[in-house]
């Protein structure tokens, strides 16, 4: 039997300083010296156990109740509290306490933050992969420690993962790993695991096959897919995952993977209720990518199956992109523009987006968008919650804005330069106003004048 | 008893409103005024030449001052801590005066200088000038933190005391008193160094479009006067092209060098409205610029991590890449991005930019594009920017890549639209770009999209002649949304960006809570992301257990989400967050909104 480790002070709130130190982690060098060392010095500092009978020291606390204390601990205090006694020790290589692990990725060159130490991740491969359930890898934007997740990653043959998350902190390092590589360290958890239920793997070169061995596995426990930004993943591979995995409640994925047929499959009798679908939209360069429309009846088809879903999407496109959209009505929920968008564009909102619950928009053109505002308030009953970046409304037509909304707009997070004051308000009469309407203090966001 | 003062200028170079240097001359038989410069370090320091030239350009136009008053301007070559024994005993002070520094280096600096002074039995006169208000006293009243919203500070601000009034410039008479004599060899000893003598070559420099000195400060705030009366409206003014230009009613760089007294500033503009609207008093926007400046050096003044991520309470930490050379391209200009270019061009040979320009490139540096650290960005600043305050010039940084102050609104500027917008036909781009200056207005913001007939009309090849764009925006500013949400949602007390956190999603990966055995085991989604339960599971756990779960919201539960209040979430989640500061703004936000 090994002992596990003592941790240094530092390692506590890893994620929170430091520049890339790792933690210091230091396999001990056997349960004797250790015995000798620490339980002894402790005991005589701790009044309590020093004065009483053996059998009520710390060391002898019921096993659960360790266990309970444990499960409230970080891993570096667990550690260290581990190294009082033989029974702690025991307490501390319970599967239960090594159910979930985030793994840490990050090279010094690359990183402010801190890594796994390579001695943990051993330990945790060699005597702990069985135990883990809720797995995730954060690395930083080198290639290295996404290899290094991969490698981890196929290590891990006697497990059974619940939960997955790859996760890049910065620039999306998976993208840079040879898709071979990438392709079977995760084909090892999705054969290995067989009850997956949540993964997510974002900018990553998962693809089709990979994604049918997910399918042969796994189809019956999978809940959760997010898979935004997988390029090499195509409109068949995803609606694979649709057909067979009829547990599926949310998924995530790029415009591009989008079909009516994946509509459909996911609306299908045997399925379960969709809760979430995300739906980033996202182009290049503008002429390039030729977005396809989806069909009313297909939209149609999830709602009336799910009613409840949230529908989010995000949009990074240019405004001349926006033509195949929302033309009919469409049952988005959760809207973000991430850069311009046509004046055009949000009046067909005001008029096809009647489920729309919250809309950000943060650019448009120079002239005020006073009418499309006022119709998305009469057309969209739901909407509880507006962002507007660089545009314009006169603060007229705002006021009319939030009266017809009243206190049903919980968020309404307003850039300072968007109002325009007019014959009828200025800013300063624009804040009291609102507040009044909204039933609670309210300001426009906004920057620093420098 | 014989009188011998010592003015010591630092910032503060002008003789209007100069209430430390009055003290000096205050029954005084001998006055020097002094600026202590270290040509070595000059050169080694951070700071570029267009800061020195305006530095140095305000001292000339100090001593020409002086000289007028029968005075001049002592420039004493070294560090305060050597050179001021040397001087005590030299010149036989008995008083020194300064501006008070509220900056932390500067703090420490001046207790050592006092504790110095009262060694050689030199008596110290400190005032404090270069800011409105005394940030220890705005802090005071905020119950003894320095306020992290702006509207928490205008509160404040408004039941304070109007400032104190400016004091008239120094005269003749006053100086006649305590008249020094001027030795021979002043020049040579004490005169004003030349670019050159720090090191700096200054060959074919283009005409440079900040003078500095006090004389152009009052000619400048002259014309602003002016041109607000002639304006006679005090709104925010309309941003046009126009805007982006450096123009000849700026004042920031004047303001950061203390060649304009602010208190100056804000008495003329609080004298011109009372004139132009008889009835009312000036609304506090009226001095939003001069505000701005007080409200980051009273975050900054107890704060000497203040330009740091690292140990800053107030600051979130936030995992920035580390890539020399992305920003390397930044501060070159050399992005690809005409906008963002034009603008640190504009930068690096004016030193001044527009601060609708500063929000585009420190959000493209950081939380937009690059996701390159503000610290980075701000060092850069530092060397190019006239009116960098490292208070200001850090807050600003923070403030701009979501790090601090509370933003509720998560928006990132577009490297092609944010410029189209202000300056449709692209002029501003032609002027700092002119490798571009043919390309039609389409294509101005975006060269890479021209088609190859265009670029070869226009001379300009993007590849060849021009770089193309570093970075994909569309897929970048994808990317850094959901980081920021990761990051944001870890400190899940943080009320901020919240319309992007309340996109919902179901609580998947996030394991239930470890403690409750049942509901571990039969695991994942099923109940934690029922609505009900949904408010009081915590988004997110311990941060040294694995938040995989970056986007861990209950479906639903968005709203709630939003409103729950520091007090209400688990304690245990709350002892583990380090940033207690921002728990204490959450609640002070909260409180604003009450």
């Amino acid at each position: 039997m090994v002992l596990p480790f003592y941790v240094d002070e530092e390692a506590r709130n890893k994620m929170k300083r430091g520049r890339s130190k790792r933690q210091s982690f230091t396999p001990s060098e056997g349960r004797n010296k250790r015995h000798r060392s620490v339980t002894p010095a402790y005991v005589q500092t701790g009044s309590i156990a020093s004065q009483r009978p053996t059998e009520e020291t710390w060391g002898s606390l019921p096993h659960h109740v360790v266990l309970h204390i444990f499960q409230h601990l970080s891993l570096v205090d667990r550690a260290r509290a581990s190294s009082v006694c033989r029974r702690w020790n025991d307490v501390f290589h319970i599967p239960d306490l090594w159910r979930r692990f985030e793994f840490e990725l990050n090279q010094p060159a690359t990183s402010y933050l801190r890594s796994t130490h390579p001695d943990l991740i051993q330990q945790i491969i060699k005597r702990h992969a069985q135990h883990l359930q809720y797995v995730s890898f954060k690395v930083d934007s080198c290639t290295e420690s996404a290899e290094a997740a991969c490698n981890i990653l196929s290590q891990l043959v006697n497990c059974t993962i619940k939960t997955l998350g790859l996760i890049s902190t910065a620039r999306p390092s998976f993208m840079d790993v040879s898709q071979s590589h990438f392709v079977s360290a995760l084909t090892v958890v999705f054969v290995n695991s067989k009850s997956l239920s949540s993964i997510k793997i974002d900018d990553t070169p998962v693809d089709d096959p990979s994604l049918k061995v997910l399918v042969a596995n796994n189809s019956e426990t999978l809940k959760l897919l997010k898979m935004s930004s997988c390029p090499h993943v195509s409109p068949a591979g995803i609606l694979c995952v649709a057909d067979q995995c009829h547990g599926l409640r949310e998924l995530a994925l790029n415009y591009h993977l989008l079909s009516d047929e994946l509509l459909l499959a996911l609306s299908s009798e045997k399925h379960v209720h969709l809760e979430h679908l995300r739906i980033d939209v996202v182009s290049e360069n503008p002429g390039q990518t030729q977005f396809h429309t989806i069909k009313k009846s297909s939209w149609d088809a999830l709602i009336r199956h799910s009613p409840q879903v949230n529908i989010v999407m995000y949009f990074f496109l240019y405004e001349e992109e926006f033509e195949p959209f929302f033309c009919e009505e469409t049952p988005v929920t959760h809207l973000y523009f991430g850069r311009a968008v046509s004046k055009d564009m949000l009046g067909r909102i005001g008029l096809n987006c009647p489920r729309l619950v919250e809309l950000v928009v943060c650019a448009n053109g120079l002239e005020p968008l006073d009418e499309e505002l006022i119709r998305i308030a009469e057309r969209c009953k739901s909407l509880t919650a507006i962002g507007l970046g660089e545009c314009e409304v006169t603060c007229s037509g705002f006021m009319e804005f939030v009266k017809m909304c009243g206190d049903r707009l919980s968020q309404l997070s307003i850039m300072e330069e968007v109002l325009i004051p007019d014959n009828t308000y200025n800013i300063d009469q624009i804040h009291s106003e609102v507040s009044k309407h909204l039933g609670r203090i309210w300001f426009p966001d906004m920057m620093p004048t420098w | 008893m014989v009188v011998n003062s010592v003015h010591w200028f630092r910032k503060g170079l002008r003789l209007h409103d100069n209430p430390a240097l009055q003290e000096a001359l205050n029954g005084a038989d001998t006055v020097r005024c002094v600026y202590i410069l270290d040509p070595w370090f000059a050169g080694s320091a951070n700071v570029g030449v267009n800061r020195w030239r305006f530095l140095l350009e305000s001292l000339e136009d100090l001593d020409t001052s002086l000289r007028k008053l029968n005075s001049r301007l002592f420039v004493v070559r070294g560090q305060p801590t050597d050179v001021f024994p040397r001087l005590f005993k030299e010149w036989n002070v008995t008083r020194l005066t300064f501006e008070y520094d509220s900056e932390p280096y500067g703090k420490e600096r001046d207790a050592a200088i006092i504790k110095m002074a009262q060694e050689y039995g030199v008596e110290t006169m400190v005032r404090n000038t270069h800011t409105l208000y005394s940030p220890d006293r705005i802090i005071e009243m905020n119950n003894h933190s320095p306020p992290l919203t702006f509207k928490r500070f205008q509160a404040i601000v408004n039941r304070l005391e109007l400032p104190r009034k400016p004091l008239p410039t120094i005269t003749q008479e006053q100086m006649a008193r305590c008249r020094t004599q001027i030795s021979e060899n002043h020049d040579e000893r004490y005169g004003v160094p030349s670019l050159e003598e720090l090191g700096f070559k200054t060959q074919g420099d283009s005409l440079h479009v900040w003078k500095g000195g006090e004389t152009e400060a009052m000619e400048r705030l002259n014309k602003h006067l002016d041109r607000k009366a002639w304006v006679a409206n005090f709104e925010r003014p309309r941003i046009t092209a126009q805007s982006l230009f450096a123009s000849p009613t700026g004042l920031s760089p004047y303001l950061r060098f203390g060649c304009l007294s602010c208190r100056v500033f804000y008495y003329n503009l609080r004298d011109l409205f009372m004139k132009l609207r008889r009835r009312s008093s000036p609304p506090l926007s009226l001095f939003g610029q001069l505000l701005w400046r007080e409200f980051f050096y009273t975050a900054g003044t107890n704060n000497p991590n203040f330009d740091h991520m690292e140990g800053n309470p107030i600051c979130v930490q936030i995992p920035w890449d580390h890539n020399p050379e992305a920003l390397a391209k930044w501060a070159e200009g050399r992005t690809g991005f005409p906008w963002i270019d034009a603008i640190m061009t504009q930068l690096r040979q004016e030193g001044w930019i527009h601060h609708l320009a500063r929000h585009a490139v420190a959000c493209f540096l950081t939380r937009g594009d690059l996701w390159i650290s503000w610290e980075s960005g701000m060092k850069v600043f530092e060397e190019l920017l006239l009116d960098a305050d490292w208070s200001v010039n850090a807050g600003s940084w923070m403030w701009l890549s979501c790090s601090a102050f509370f933003q509720q609104f998560f928006h990132c500027y577009c490297p092609v639209g944010f410029g189209r917008r202000t300056d449709p036909s692209g002029d501003y781009i032609r002027r700092y770009i002119p490798k571009l200056k043919d390309y039609p207005n389409r294509y101005i913001y975006e060269p890479w999209n021209a088609p190859e007939s265009v670029q070869k009309a226009a001379n300009c090849i993007v590849g060849v002649d021009y770089p193309k764009p570093m970075i994909n925006h569309a897929e970048s500013s994808r990317l850094n949304i959901e980081r920021m949400k990761q990051v944001y949602q870890q400190l899940s007390h943080y009320r901020g960006l919240s319309l992007l956190a309340s996109v919902p999603t179901i609580q998947e990966e996030a394991e239930p809570p470890m403690s409750d055995d049942s509901q571990a085991s039969s695991s994942t989604a099923g109940e934690a992301s029922s609505p009900i339960s949904a408010p009081s599971t915590p988004p997110n756990s311990d941060p040294s257990t694995p938040n995989s779960s970056p986007t861990a919201a209950a479906p639903g539960a968005h709203t709630h989400r939003k409103r729950v209040r520091p007090s209400e979430l688990p304690s245990k989640q709350k002892s583990k967050v380090k940033h207690t500061n921002q728990a204490k703004g959450v609640e002070q936000k909260t409180d604003d909104m009450q």
